[in-house]
């Protein structure tokens, strides 16, 4: 099968990884998959307030998934949206198994993701960009996040979904996993596969997230060389 | 005061700065022309550790009642708390205001787009121009940042086509927006009080030390176009006058990068 | 029982540092299994058993006993609060002062005021809630000279083994240097160029080896070379 882009059926796009590009932050990240640029900064653990959202066994990971007005074709609204808000949820759970919350109770670590410029794959773009920036702010971490969305068109299982392919898909399946260890921390899915395809297409996503993994890898200890 | 304070104010005594620059010295300044591929137009524009991405996306829309035959410009500045532990989540507050509103007047108000080139049908259809400013980091200088990715990414804009009916914004056109001017804001800040010393382009850090601000938006033939006096601190007229000067002064080097 | 990753090697999270039981698990490294694994971006310390890992980055994580430095940014009262740049805001109570203050008769302000930039001890830690002191000989209220800041990670570089970093660049350039582990420096005297340079320097290659000798090398100062073999991380 010939993908637009000219990819294999079970290539990831052409994929860079920065890690500390925000100086301000104590951790940051820059993800570009093929034409979609995520960047994450970190902020913390700091201070929770209100007092009564703290949590005194473990801190509270809080991640802000949001897109830039001008990263899509039609301009998008500025400001939280429903689809924003569940995103930002469900990015929160993928990366939350990762990290030794325990540490540090009553503080919050603010997860900032910032989508510059969209063609699919947002979120995991975001997770991407994210599990790294965390690493970076030094967040004890048992593993990073490597996340990729894929699908199936014709009879092709098809990895890391981009542009128009996510309408001629017949369904869009993001997941992110702890590469380690393999478990899955993310799994969604729209569309219409019969129970057997599952299995499948998550195998599939599972490869790419090694190869993401190992450009996060790349990323974090490039940063620290000398 | 504290003793951080004191010392800036000692080496403004003495024409310097924290980082050596001298006080009407900007930090090095980029520009990059659309990095953006999916906006209209856009730049990214660093000055030292301030890095800010505008973005112009354009759509049809109808005029204003009271001005028929002219496009629309609508500019929206985001705090984002990915740029500063000091920003928080939430709608724009008014500092978010202030700077999308300074940033708006200076482009606005010195006729830089030919607003009535934006007309596609009188009363009913015109072009609306969207710029989005998007801080990635925040180190001082917000405003003559913002304003001059603002401006360079309305310069580097293509219209995207247009059937009459819909915009299709996946096949973008040659033809660039009616721009006739290219303002450019420079803000000098004042640290100290008596004595008080002027300086432009401040990090984060002189800027939490500054004690006020004018913003001066000049133009292409010295003219000047908007103005905007921020935080408490009085300014007296040779201040003002000075201020514009330098304004000028800058205004031309950084025209010259777009 | 085969180290994986050895001295000073850089690992990041989930990274595996030697699959025994022979070893322990040591700062900013966790157990799985058989493994030791590292918690975080850092580089590789082995002291005996015990593996650990020096983080390279990160936010400033109060301990007791640190010496802080930080802005008085509120007066209460029974104390002061104190912007140490940690996940929550610093109290130094009264009892934490070397005088005895009778808040009857003098405004706390006196002694330190809103504005002020204090080298204080960490005197106590309760859920985030942070203690300081100022009895300890340390212990001061700056006047004049300037800040620089750093990542936290890197003061236990700056000040090196028993203080003989921070000794070389002081020696070296005549600068008075007070370094305060969440990351603020304060310094003052005629060579603060200079040591902004060279701490700028030790920032940038913390994980460098031979670090010291190139600082000393820069500065033009000799140092005891019978310490030289005690380089370490922290």
């Amino acid at each position: 099968m010939k993908r637009d882009d000219g990819r294999k059926v079970d290539e990831i796009r052409p994929m860079e990884i920065v890690a500390g590009v925000i100086k301000n932050a104590d951790g940051s990240a820059m993800v570009r998959m093929g034409r979609t640029v995520a960047v994450a900064g970190v902020y913390g653990p700091r201070e929770y307030l209100p007092k009564h959202k703290q949590r005194s066994d473990r801190g509270v990971l809080r991640c802000v998934y949001q897109m830039v007005p001008f990263s899509t074709d039609e301009r998008v609204r500025p400001g939280p949206s429903r689809r924003s808000t569940e995103i930002s949820l469900v990015t929160t759970h993928a990366l939350q198994p990762a990290i030794f919350l325990e540490e540090f109770p009553k503080t919050v670590i603010d997860v900032f993701i910032n989508i510059i410029q969209a063609d699919a794959g947002t979120r995991t773009a975001g997770i991407n960009a994210a599990s790294v920036a965390l690493a970076d702010a030094g967040i004890p971490m048992r593993d990073l996040v490597a996340s990729v969305a894929s699908g199936k068109i014709g009879d092709h299982y098809v990895l890391d979904l981009a542009g128009k392919e996510e309408e001629a898909t017949a369904a869009d399946m993001p997941i992110a996993c702890m590469p380690r260890t393999k478990k899955i921390t993310l799994l969604q899915m729209d569309g219409d596969l019969p129970p057997q395809d599952i299995k499948g297409i998550i195998q599939l996503s599972l490869q790419g997230c090694e190869k993401i993994y190992a450009l996060q890898v790349e990323a974090l200890r490039k940063r620290w060389k000398l | 005061m504290n003793l951080q304070e004191e010392y800036m104010i000692g080496l403004a005594a003495k024409g310097t700065r924290l980082d050596k620059r001298g006080l009407a010295d900007f930090r090095p300044v980029t520009i990059e022309k659309n990095p953006i591929s999916k906006a209209e137009g856009s730049a990214r524009v660093r000055m030292g550790n301030t890095e800010v991405i505008a973005g112009v996306k354009l759509d049809v829309g109808t005029p204003f009642p009271d001005k028929p035959d002219e496009g629309t410009l609508i500019v929206s500045a985001e705090l984002s708390p990915i740029a500063s532990p000091d920003f928080e989540l939430g709608p724009p507050r008014e500092n978010a205001i202030e700077l999308s509103r300074v940033v708006d007047r200076g482009i606005r108000e010195s006729g830089a787009i030919d607003a009535k080139k934006l007309c596609i049908t009188p009363k009913e259809k015109v072009w609306t121009v969207f710029i989005d400013l998007q801080i990635l980091n925040h180190d001082g200088n917000l405003i003559d940042a913002c304003s001059l990715a603002s401006i360079a990414a309305l310069s580097y804009a293509v219209f995207p086509a247009y059937d009459g009916t819909r915009v299709d914004w996946f096949t973008k056109t040659t033809e660039k927006l009616p721009m006739t001017a290219t303002p450019i804001a420079v803000t000098v800040h004042k640290i100290g009080r008596q004595p008080a010393y002027l300086l432009v382009d401040p990090t984060r850090e002189e800027e939490d030390a500054a004690t006020a601000r004018l913003t001066v938006s000049t133009m292409d033939d010295g003219h000047v176009a908007a103005l905007q006096k921020g935080e408490a601190e009085p300014f007296t007229l040779e201040e003002v006058e000075q201020a514009i000067q330098w304004s000028l002064a800058k205004g031309k080097e950084l025209r010259a990068l777009i | 029982m085969e180290l994986l990753k050895k001295e000073r090697d850089v690992v990041i999270p989930g990274d595996i540092i030697v699959e025994s039981m022979e070893f322990l698990p040591g700062r900013n490294t966790f157990r799985e299994n058989e493994a030791i694994l590292s918690k975080r971006v850092g580089l590789v310390s082995i002291n005996g058993r015990a593996i650990s890992v020096v983080p390279l980055s990160g936010a400033y994580i109060p301990r007791e006993g640190d010496m802080v430095i930080g802005k008085v940014t509120d007066i209460q009262n029974n104390g002061w609060v104190v912007d140490v740049h940690a996940p929550s805001d610093a109290f130094l109570p009264l009892a934490g002062v070397k005088e005895y203050i009778d808040t009857r008769k003098t405004s706390l302000n006196r002694y330190y005021d809103v504005g002020d930039i204090i080298y204080a001890k960490v005197n106590g830690l309760q859920g985030t809630s942070i203690y300081l002191s100022m009895q300890d000989i340390k212990a001061r209220k700056f006047h004049g000279g300037r800040l620089v800041r750093i990542s936290p990670t890197k003061v236990p570089r700056l000040i090196g083994k028993q203080g003989s970093m921070i000794n070389i660049i002081k020696d070296g350039t005549g600068c008075k240097i007070n370094a305060g582990q969440n990351g603020l420096i304060w310094l003052e005297g005629e060579g603060m160029e200079k040591c902004i340079e060279v701490i700028g320097l030790i920032e940038r290659e913390a994980a460098a080896e031979g670090l010291t000798d190139k600082i000393s090398a820069m500065l033009g100062v000799t140092i005891d070379k019978s310490q030289e073999s005690q380089e370490v991380l922290e």
